[in-house]
């Protein structure tokens, strides 16, 4: 038992190490195109597992979480174009739009749980989209803001060059999606974290055993939000480009897809499920303009065929033939 | 008179609200579905029944197959694709959402991009005379036609045998099975119910403020906003709250239209704060 638990893990630990291998070298053995793909695969791998937070650890599922992803671009975006703010201060302004946000959310919807919640997250963040969409003077609505600046450092560039040019931005896009994958990884291992899968199994009993239930919760829906905002002002700084569709509920559907696609509640599983999205979706509208046919048939798929994920259906095979 | 006409058109569009949440209600309290298809039935409908008009040019012929069709793909639908994820939340919302995108799309393959309008009926094209103003008829009829809807909806909630069944099926349904009520039958002939409600929304607003790609999210976000207010699962709960997102979401647009979904969040928000469930919700 112990034998294969230490295969297991040193398994693991080679898949990881390989992961790692691949993801440093990539710009040598990517055309530029490819390469863009590669980070948006990283950006809603990391916005994937963010929402993991709350769907797989605190049984939360939000169908609002592209309004932190937004909000933390929208933030991102304004101030480096209107005030001209670099990215040491328009990239937190990002996360502490997202954080804020999620606060508030927060604070109204998990005073509800199971459908109700689904509604009210949908439902404010529609709302936010509606802000984005309407309020002209600020964001530019439906057109959006354009020509959001790639971030300077204002560092020495190691040797690298500037971050407009598409390698050095990668490497930076990669930088903060381990760091925030790591810390993600070191939250659902702390005793925070298995006090979250605890609420999930069973809030009463936590609740008997004296924990504050609710202030759990609140904490992990305000991580997972300001996770979504680094996702987000990332992505920004990707497209140079903010529109009301990074709030729209489509994009939070999206990256709910991603988590159960992948597997809810094994952090790897939505990277996986989101890399595969965005990469189906690439190649996809080479083919055809009817892309919401197309994943709109992926979703009902995954609910019927795949309902715990790729990595679920891995553990079946893997169980049948031992 | 600016307000009495603001007011009518808030409450005229609050009725077609009402058409739509009362449907996503009643899944929700017997079924405890959140159907994020919802806002498709209403798009389906209010375009078979512009098809129709076009072809036979009867309004009546339209509002019955508009509404008929769409409760066939609201039957189709749960048989064959929500009946085995009972109480499963979120291949339910894979499904009824993977089904929004798909209806969307292929909405646009089969009556494209652009606005329509269906003409108004030829006994409601006029405008009539009221104490100082001149208002639509169609809009008036509509506010009846909606008052007379959910008189006849509470009717069947009250006063019928099905309603009996359909109120023992959301108070607990288990005993409601054993007591030998047929809830599957239930649950099959409540969503075509609700499936029709909402496509019969569909086609009478279709004169009123049009039928257009991404009408179906739009709706779906304001029956959301709707049953949040109200509280999922009541009749009561469906028309006060469509009334009042009607009249918040006319009102907004004429005094802050730059910030109009603000006037519709500000009081949901409220009553998350106080009453999470809704005014009229149960726990």
């Amino acid at each position: 038992m112990s034998a294969t638990r230490n295969l297991n893990s040193r398994s693991l630990a080679a898949v990881v190490l390989l992961g790692a291998v691949v993801l440093l070298l990539l710009p040598h053995l990517l055309p530029p195109y490819y390469l863009g793909l590669a980070v948006q695969m990283l950006v809603f791998a990391l916005f994937a597992m963010s929402l993991d937070l709350l769907i797989g650890y605190g049984g939360m599922a939000s169908l609002g979480h592209a309004a932190y992803f937004g909000v933390a671009a929208y933030a991102t975006g304004l101030t480096a174009l209107r005030l001209h703010w670099d990215v040491w201060l328009a990239l937190p302004a990002g996360l502490l739009a997202a954080a804020l946000t999620a606060v508030l959310f927060g604070l109204l919807a998990l005073r509800t749980r199971g459908s109700y919640f689904l509604m009210i997250t949908l439902a404010l963040s529609q709302v936010l989209w509606g802000v984005a969409f309407g309020w002209r003077s600020l964001t530019g609505g439906d057109d959006g803001l354009p020509e959001v600046p790639r971030p300077d450092l204002g560092l020495p560039n190691l040797g690298l060059g500037p971050l407009t040019d598409s390698i050095p931005f990668y490497y930076f896009v990669l930088f903060f999606v381990t760091l925030g994958a790591l810390l993600l990884v070191r939250i659902v291992n702390s005793p925070f974290g298995h006090a979250l899968r605890g609420i999930r199994e069973s809030e009463t009993r936590m609740l008997a055993l004296g924990f504050n239930v609710w202030r759990y919760k609140l904490t992990a829906f305000v991580l997972a939000g300001t996770f979504a905002g680094l996702a987000g002002c990332l992505y920004v700084y990707f497209n140079r480009f903010v529109s009301p569709d990074y709030i729209h509920v489509t994009r939070s559907a999206e990256v709910l897809l991603m988590v159960i696609l992948g597997g809810a509640g094994t952090l790897i599983g939505p990277a996986i499920g989101a890399a595969l999205i965005v990469l189906l979706q690439n190649v996809v509208s080479g083919y055809t303009e009817r892309w919401l046919i197309v994943i709109g048939t992926i979703y009902i798929l995954v609910a019927l065929f795949a309902p715990d994920g790729l990595i679920g259906v891995i553990r079946r095979l893997r169980r049948r033939t031992p | 008179m600016f307000w009495v006409i603001q007011a009518l058109n808030g409450i005229s569009f609050g009725m077609l609200l009402f058409m739509l949440a009362a449907g996503l209600s009643l899944i929700y309290g017997l079924m405890k579905i959140l159907n994020l298809t919802h806002g498709s039935f209403y798009l389906l409908g209010g375009y078979v029944g512009l098809t129709v008009v076009h072809t036979t040019g009867s309004f009546v012929l339209a509002v019955l197959a508009g509404s008929c069709a769409v409760a066939l793909i609201g039957i189709v639908m749960e048989r064959f694709l929500l009946r085995r994820f009972h109480l499963q939340e979120l291949p339910q919302v894979l499904i009824t959402f993977g089904l929004l995108f798909i209806f969307s799309d292929l909405a646009i393959l089969i009556w494209g991009g652009n606005p329509q309008t269906m003409p108004k009926p030829a006994w409601f094209a006029t405008s009539v005379q009221l104490d100082g103003f001149v208002y639509p008829s169609y809009r008036l009829f509509i506010i009846g036609f909606g008052f007379v809807i959910a008189a006849l909806l509470w009717w069947l909630q009250e006063g019928t045998r099905v309603g009996a069944m359909l109120r023992a099926g959301v108070d607990d349904e288990e005993i409601a099975r054993a007591l030998g009520i047929n809830v599957s039958l239930l649950f099959t002939l409540v969503f075509a119910l609700g499936a029709f409600l909402a496509a019969l929304g569909g086609v009478m607003g279709g004169p009123m403020v049009g039928i257009y790609p991404g009408a179906d999210f739009e709706v779906m976000l304001l029956g959301f906003v709707v049953v949040i207010i109200g509280g999922l699962g009541s009749l009561k709960g469906a028309l006060v709250g469509a009334l009042t997102v009607g009249l918040l979401d006319n009102f907004g647009k004429v005094f802050f239209p730059e910030l109009a979904l603000f006037t519709i969040f500000a009081p949901m928000a409220l009553i998350l704060a106080v009453r999470p469930t809704g005014l009229f919700g149960r726990e």
